[in-house]
């Protein structure tokens, strides 16, 4: 090990950030992988551009991952970085604002030529120039010393000896924090087997780079950090996509039913679609269909002959599936909607996070069409959410959206892997038989007879005899099905659609409120991925001292039955939202309660300090 | 970037019928009737409509496919035709405008059980439902089309359609329609539908026969049925059903034999050119190397397709029957070989232990 000093630390955030083609979301991947394994508690922030590979060395091709780790439970993917490695000057131009005075900065010095420079409009070396001196900048020869260090690889050309510099800079930050490169080795060997040169070019680049931490005087001191105190469990890492995926699959099996997916390729959504392709084993069926209708249609036809239907998209795509989801509706059969919500309107910013559709899951179809909404708070979250979604659907033959978001889609965090055996019963049962008798005490099948107690009614799928019924969008006729134009029984039937969804209240959980003393004023509520920065920015208040609540919705639609009374309770309700107060409208017309509505559509997540500061401002504005 | 690879697919082709997987009454059932059919929902379509004829033709025709009708199901879009599932004692889905072939997609590569129909119209299946028409087509999912062309917009009461002919007046084109029309059969083979053929809701016997032929064919059938709007477009095929003319507009296409049009004394044969383009001559001209003889079965669509565009909208010469019967692998088949082999590969359905494996994953550690 090495002579030098170590230090040991709390809590780190790293940004590494360098060219689209930089390999930068594969070493933030790496580096989190190892972070997991020594088992501190861990969140990442992955953000690049929409476009594939923006002109090199430009910064709209700057792509960039963070990750915060730490000996406690880490909540946020961290509000500034401790450290920012900058694979070139757009890098560093496009992050210096982020990164904190006093902060690491390790900077490839051989990308800071006078072309890259004049690409991003520095007239100097920032590196030379003395405008970096508040920062502790590393200055590495990053390119040139991999190539060197690649010297005895004849059969590689000298622009692929280059394209391992992201191996060594892994390598380097590696050794500054005392990460293990087992794992990474590993995986290298898996990607490029088959490519024995490269292969073997990635890892000596990896090696390197921890060996140029051990020898070069630059880095005098490395850092450890302890791992968190978890739970017992076995754990992983998971991004929320695959979590959501997983939750999918999990929830068919213990439904004893096939998982059917329609989906139409979407950012940041299409991961999911990929993960389940891959999971043809565990009875899934993916369709990827010509458009978002067709994905949703697909979904809902499956449905129809009695399997879980799934499509998944984002804000653009929910509102292409408007009208099959008012069909689903109408139909009254399970569905399950994911919306991995990224900036509107439009096509707005595909690769980046927003919470903006809330009303549209809520309101954006036509007619009254209440369906049920509910959201995951974390990437970890999503297999619970998707779990839920799949009760909801099932037991209230109802369509469910779930609105997970950019930065729970792509952010990863350590997942306590939960035992099948331990996960509830979603067992459901078709109609297998006649549930009334007609006029002539002939046994007949009513399709729209409903359960008393969910208002559900009955899942009859074809291929079961004597239930043959006809359904569709044209307003049925209570119990029976049939077509109607009756006033009142439209009336009828719009006000139990509503009610079946509103029913849905009493199978969930009230609203839990967080408020150790039980004397806050001020209750912080959030919905969706504000949870990790909310849990962090209420904690960081009280550790001055300071009383504040807080709560968290899951359920948007219906809202827990006791909703109404929590905001009630509080002199003061904070909702943070990353879109324009859409939470907070409903809340107020719900129950004509006043919200400080407090909101952001930066594309990126809330940082730490800025709730806490509107936390404090609103504790002064009260006292 | 690399390029993809692509695989063999290994997977079955050989299907046989388009009825193979469908449970049948057994042998000693009592058989079904026209009645079995029939649901306790009033029709309401105007009189004189079309559609009545063509639904009495299919509730008497469906017995004879000897399937429980309980693994039957019509799956519509919107329109005076969609409503024809509410009519027929099997299950049914009266969904959307256009998207009943995607619904149709979901539930018949999900359940392989069922016998899965679409009932659309040229302004469902052409109009707004026209991409998820061409893709169901061109993946050949196992299920049988009736697109009823009207060639107008009934149910919004009279507005120009996809197949309306140039200078159509209607409401919404009082100066006449500058819309060029689709020919479905057209569209359908260049889709590469596997099976496509026309028909007319006033001959019965025909009408019978195409159905008969769809819903054993394996695949996407397409059949598109002429059928008349006596309120907003009527007569719209009074050209080939009136007797006096019918003889020499109607191209019967028979399978192997040449392609005729006209009574016994004015025959006409189908020639192809020496620019390789097709034309009628008198049958007493046709020199037999340039006789086109009609091969629904040859798996280049063009001639087919080519026979299709005989048809314009003056119906000087309209062709009848099924322009293309191939055998191609199924999309619902090969989704559904795909999730068996891996299934297979893996040892038998996922167990509790085989999802806490993936749910792990490779990349695990222990606390505690």
């Amino acid at each position: 090990m090495s002579s030098k000093t170590v230090q040991q630390l709390d809590r780190v955030v790293i940004r590494f950030a360098g060219d689209s083609g930089d390999g930068m979301q594969l070493t933030g991947d790496r580096f989190t992988s190892e972070t997991a394994a020594l088992g501190n508690d861990l969140s990442t922030l992955p953000n690049f551009p929409a476009e594939i590979r923006a002109p090199q060395g430009t910064l709209p091709g700057v792509s960039s991952f963070q990750l915060h780790f730490a000996d406690h439970d880490v909540m946020t993917p961290g509000d500034a970085p401790d450290v920012l490695v900058a694979m070139n000057p757009a890098a560093l131009k496009a992050n210096l604002a982020d990164v904190p005075r006093g902060a690491v900065i390790i900077a490839n010095t051989d990308e800071f030529s006078s072309r890259n420079l004049a690409k991003v409009g520095y007239a100097a070396n920032p590196l030379d120039d003395g405008s970096l001196d508040s920062w502790h900048v590393h200055p590495v020869a990053l390119t040139s010393i991999t190539v060197e260090a690649l010297a005895e690889f004849d059969g590689l050309t000298r622009k692929e000896k280059e394209r391992a510099k992201n191996m060594f800079a892994l390598g380097l930050l590696s050794w500054l924090y005392h990460r293990p490169t087992t794992g990474t080795e590993a995986f290298l060997t898996k990607k490029f087997g088959a490519q024995p040169e490269i292969l073997a070019a990635n890892l000596a680049a990896l090696k390197a780079g921890w060996n140029y931490g051990e020898t070069t005087e630059d880095f005098a001191v490395s850092y450890k950090i302890a791992p968190a105190p978890m739970p017992r469990g076995t754990y992983r890492n998971i991004t929320g996509n695959v979590a959501l995926a997983y939750g999918m699959v999990a929830a068919a099996h213990k439904a004893q039913l096939p998982l059917v997916l329609g989906s139409y390729p979407i950012t940041p959504a299409s991961d999911i679609l990929h993960t389940l392709s891959a999971l043809k084993r565990y009875n899934v069926t993916t369709m990827q269909a010509e458009d978002e209708i067709a994905g949703v249609g697909i979904a809902l036809g499956a449905a129809f002959g009695g399997a879980i239907g799934l499509t998944t998209t984002s804000g653009p795509g929910l509102a292409l599936k408007a009208e099959t989801i008012g069909l689903a509706v109408s139909l009254e059969l399970p569905l399950v909607v994911v919306d991995v919500q990224r900036g509107g309107p439009s096509t707005g910013l595909p690769t980046k996070t927003e919470q903006s559709d809330l009303l549209q899951a809520m309101f954006g179809r036509n007619g009254e069409s209440p369906v049920a909404v509910i959201a995951p708070r974390s990437p970890v979250d999503c297999f619970d959410a998707a779990f839920e979604a799949v009760r909801i659907a099932t037991t209230y033959r109802t369509p469910v959206i779930i609105l997970s978001d950019g930065y729970l889609a792509n952010g990863s965090e350590p997942w306590a892997v939960p035992s099948t055996e331990g996960l509830p019963d979603l067992r459901v049962s078709y109609a297998s038989e006649p549930n009334a008798v007609d006029d002539k005490g002939k046994p007949v099948f009513r399709p729209f007879l409903r359960d008393p107690e969910t208002l559900a009614r009955p899942w009859a799928v074809p291929g079961t005899p004597g239930l043959e019924h006809r359904i569709g969008g044209i307003e049925k006729a209570d119990v029976t099905g049939d077509i109607s134009y009756d006033p009142d029984n439209h009336e009828k039937m719009t006000r139990l659609r509503a009610g079946k969804i509103a029913g849905i209240a009493k199978s969930i959980a009230p609203l839990e409120v967080d408020d150790p003393s039980g004397e806050a004023e001020v209750l912080v509520l959030g919905w969706g991925s504000t949870y990790g920065p909310i849990a962090a920015a209420v904690r960081a208040v009280r550790n001055t001292g300071t009383k504040v609540a807080t709560a968290h919705l899951r359920h948007l639609n219906p809202f827990p039955a006791n909703t109404g009374e929590v905001l009630r309770a509080y002199k003061r309700v904070i909702v943070p939202e990353m879109n324009t107060g859409q939470l907070a409208l409903l809340l107020r017309a719900a129950y004509l309660v006043d919200i400080q509505s407090h909101t952001s559509v930066r594309g990126l997540p809330f940082t730490t300090v800025e709730l806490a500061d509107v936390v404090v401002r609103a504790l002064e504005d009260l006292s | 970037m690399t390029a993809l690879e692509t695989v063999e697919l290994g997977l079955p082709t050989t299907i046989g019928t388009g009825l193979a997987h469908i449970p049948h009454l057994a042998s000693d059932a009592p058989a079904q009737t026209k009645k079995d059919f029939t649901s306790d929902q009033e029709v309401r379509w105007c009189p004189g409509c079309g559609d009545y004829i063509i639904l009495a033709a299919v509730q008497g025709f469906l017995p004879e496919l000897g399937l429980r009708k309980e693994n039957i199901v019509f799956v519509s879009g919107i329109g005076c035709s969609s409503r024809f599932p509410y009519y027929l004692d099997t299950y049914g889905l009266h969904s959307i405008h256009g998207r009943a072939p995607a619904i149709a997609t979901g539930l018949a590569t999900s359940r392989e059980d069922l016998s899965v129909w679409v009932v659309t119209g040229d302004g469902d299946a052409l109009s707004i439902g026209g991409n998820h028409l061409i893709h169901a087509l061109r993946r050949n999912v196992n299920m049988t089309i009736l697109l009823f062309n009207n060639k107008i917009y009934g149910l919004t009461k009279g507005q120009y359609s996809p197949t309306s002919e140039e200078g159509k007046i209607t409401k919404s084109t009082p100066m006449g329609s500058v819309d060029h029309p689709f020919n479905p059969v057209s569209l359908a083979l260049g889709a590469e539908a596997t099976f496509v053929a026309r028909t007319m809701d006033n001959d019965r016997k025909h009408l019978v026969e195409v159905l008969k032929a769809a819903a054993s064919h394996r695949g996407t059938a397409l059949v598109e049925i002429y059928q008349n709007c006596p309120i907003f477009n009527d007569g719209a095929f009074d050209l080939i059903k009136d007797r006096t003319q019918q003889e020499a507009r109607l191209v019967h296409l028979e399978a192997g034999e040449p392609v005729q049009v006209g009574s016994v004394e004015e025959r006409r044969t189908l020639v192809r050119g020496d620019n390789g383009e097709l034309f009628f001559v008198p049958a007493a001209e046709a020199t037999p190397d340039r006789v086109i003889r009609h091969d629904p079965y040859a798996a280049d669509p063009s001639q087919a397709f080519a026979i299709s565009r005989l048809d314009g909208p003056d119906m000087t010469h309209v062709p009848m029957g099924i322009f293309r019967s191939v055998d191609r692998p199924t999309y619902d088949d090969r989704v559904r070989a795909q999730v068996q082999a891996a299934t297979d590969t893996a040892g038998g359905p996922a167990t509790d232990d085989d999802l806490d494996a993936l749910l792990r994953g490779r990349d695990t550690w222990n606390v505690g």
